[in-house]
């Protein structure tokens, strides 16, 4: 895979008509005005996120412990319990699976553990017949696009853009474009294939290791109809989605909703201890990293996430530029810091798709300094020259410059004079910095600060 | 890989992490509060119609008008009779089903939800299935907030269990709220005390 260029991707986004950016910034602007109004009616709202915090810090650093009390439990009820290393084993024992039930026929709830394997396609390629029934993953699938968000997989996308996909895809009338009668279409198209599918596949929010219940949650209660109906269930679970006690859940699904789309909880919280009768229970507990990034003393702490995506929401360089241009598993600030932790190469452009504003570490339920590891993320990138020539040559000079006050006085005047002879051209030349395109620099100033403090602070008052 | 594997994997990249504590976890309970004056505000957030009753045939007559067009209806409580067996061969015979019936086990007055089990559905598809629901809750049987309802689950006795807040819901498409996604399309609520065992 190459290297994303995610600058290129955003213009893309941004600059295919006047109304998509519009309408994904607002639409995700809004889950952040309703996640202030339902956190701010919670009293002990920052309590439950300094707990989640603190119950996410004791389990990673006592995870072989939870993991192993986990696994124990979970077969102790009936579950099968496997082992995963990479997305590659994930994927064979998933397939393994499913080969020794004769399955072919695969329903699904919303896993970003499954779209991190790359599980679809490979099972797609083996014959396997998978249907994603979130209604936004669905949409995704039909477009061969990963999801674009976390929790709003199609959030990218206009109505008039489903109602084009689903005449082409499932014949509906093209010119209708209500959600209510999309949704509807889907409805009947999905549930024949509920009823007559061989297994169900879902991910997990939450596993407690104290009972080996996995938990999801949904608002359509497509996990539970992926759950209710085949005679063969298969939960993908990452290793750090496990918690200590069933009375950690009451903190986590206070947060969740609240924090992802500003409502109080989703329509459905499921809770699997063991198989239904007369069916069969698998987990594939996966680390794909993860334990590695344990040791990673900079960025162990976004094994936290919950993944609520109210970083994404928040972020105004992905409200701006679409999921999508992050070319990755995880976009937003959350995937910044989450995917050059599976390919620094790819992925060595994202930590500079950032303004630094810290909004991110501001909103995240469970306090991942996000921001601060999109810094350190910089530095791996410089250091490791990841990056293009350009940009470590811009910053080795701006390294120089202000680290000493002379040098900084210096460039600072020559700058001004600069400013005033050099052609408008040159400066906004998103060529050089992408940043700068369809952006206009301030007049400049008749004279620079310091020439003006000179004059007006004589004594540094 | 093997757990053992996996957990020495575990172990060693945590060789030189400090261990962290585990904190104490109020249940934040709020003295004086009106569960069932809180449950409705938020039933009500979700889309959940309720209604106090003293009957089940009264509650029946309220399903009959709102829903006129119902024909094959399943119930998971001998208190409401349905016109079709809810013990089928397999999940999805469910799927004619216009309108379920089920007694939530208890209600959690913060979110307007309600808990569910194997027990209270005898065929769990018939919660996601069903077009539409209605669900029995005694007024008695709530509680006041997540920590104290996740004292009230009996994990891992249930294999199944699920908090229902409401129908079915997405807002997939441009953000705009659709109930009926998948599942029910629409869930109403009543309050009706247990009958006497």
């Amino acid at each position: 895979m190459g290297k994303v260029n995610v600058e290129d991707n955003a213009r893309k986004f941004i600059k295919q008509d006047d109304i998509h950016e519009a309408q994904h910034d607002k639409n995700l602007y809004n889950t952040i005005i309703k996640r202030s109004k339902v956190s701010s009616e919670i009293p002990e709202w920052e309590e439950l996120r300094n707990l989640a915090s603190q119950i996410k810090e004791h389990t990673l650093t006592h995870l072989d412990h939870y993991i192993d009390q986990f696994a124990t439990k979970a077969e102790e009820n009936g579950i099968t319990v496997h082992f995963a290393k990479d997305a590659d084993e994930h994927n064979a024992i998933v397939f393994d699976i499913l080969n020794s039930h004769g399955a072919k026929r695969i329903i699904k709830s919303k896993s970003m553990l499954q779209e991190e394997c790359g599980m679809t396609p490979f099972l797609e390629e083996r014959g396997i017949d998978v249907l994603e029934t979130d209604l936004g993953e669905r949409i995704q699938q039909l477009s061969d696009e990963r999801p674009s968000h976390i929790v709003m997989p199609a959030i990218q996308k206009t109505t008039e853009d489903i109602a084009k996909l689903f005449a082409d895809k499932i014949g509906t009338d093209p010119n209708d474009d209500d959600p209510h009668s999309l949704a509807e279409a889907m409805r009947n198209n999905a549930r024949p294939k509920f009823l007559v599918a061989d297994a169900g596949m879902t991910g997990a929010n939450f596993a407690v290791a104290e009972t080996g219940t996995f938990v999801v949650c949904t608002n359509e209660g497509n996990a539970d109809l992926t759950a209710s109906i085949p005679p063969l269930h298969i939960a993908s679970i990452g290793i750090e989605k496990i918690l200590p006690k069933v009375e950690d859940l009451g903190v986590f699904i206070r947060l969740l909703s609240r924090s992802a789309l500003g409502t109080p909880a989703t329509q459905y919280t499921s809770h699997f201890s063991g198989p239904r009768e007369g069916s069969e229970m698998h987990i594939v507990l996966t680390d794909n990293g993860r334990s590695k990034r344990l040791s990673m003393d900079k960025f162990w702490h976004s094994l936290k996430c919950i993944r609520c995506g109210a970083c994404m929401n928040t972020c105004p360089v992905y409200r701006r530029s679409g999921g999508l241009s992050y070319g990755a598993t995880y976009s937003g600030p959350i995937g910044i810091i989450l995917d050059p932790t599976f390919d620094e190469d790819t992925y060595s452009e994202l930590p500079f798709h950032s303004s630094l504003c810290g909004s991110c570490t501001e909103i995240c339920p469970v306090h991942i300094n996000i921001s601060d590891q999109i810094i350190e993320w910089r530095k791996v990138m410089m250091e490791k020259k990841k990056t293009p020539f350009g940009r470590r040559l811009a910053f080795a000079a701006a390294d120089r410059l202000l680290g000493s006050a002379t040098a900084f006085k210096m460039m600072e005047k020559t700058t001004y004079n600069m400013l005033n002879i050099l052609p408008k051209s040159l400066l906004e030349n998103s060529t050089l910095d992408p940043w700068v395109e369809d952006r206009e620099l301030p007049d400049v100033k008749k004279e620079t600060f310091r020439d003006w403090y000179k004059k007006n602070r004589k004594n540094n008052d | 890989m093997t757990k053992e594997e996996l957990l020495s994997s575990v172990r060693s990249n945590l060789a030189n992490r400090e261990k962290m504590d585990y904190p104490a976890i109020p249940d934040y309970k709020k003295p004086g509060t009106d569960l069932k004056a809180v449950f409705e505000i938020n039933a009500k957030i979700a889309a959940v119609d309720f209604y106090d009753v003293a009957s089940v045939a009264e509650a029946q007559e309220i399903m009959r008008k709102k829903l006129p067009d119902t024909k094959v209806t399943c119930s998971a409580t001998p208190e409401w009779r349905g016109n079709k067996d809810i013990h089928v061969q397999k999940p999805a015979d469910l799927n004619d089903v216009d309108l379920g019936i089920f007694r939530a086990e208890f209600g959690v007055a913060e979110m307007g939800m309600v808990w569910v089990t194997e027990k209270s559905l005898v065929t769990n598809s018939l919660g996601y299935l069903s077009q539409h629901l209605a669900v029995l809750l005694d007024p008695e049987d709530l509680t006041e907030n997540m920590h104290t309802a996740y004292k009230r689950v009996d994990f891992p006795h249930s294999h199944y269990g699920c908090f229902v807040m409401g129908p079915s819901a997405t807002a997939d498409i441009s953000a705009v709220l659709v109930h009926g996604a998948q599942g029910a399309r629409t869930l109403t609520l009543f309050f009706l005390k247990k009958p006497v065992s």
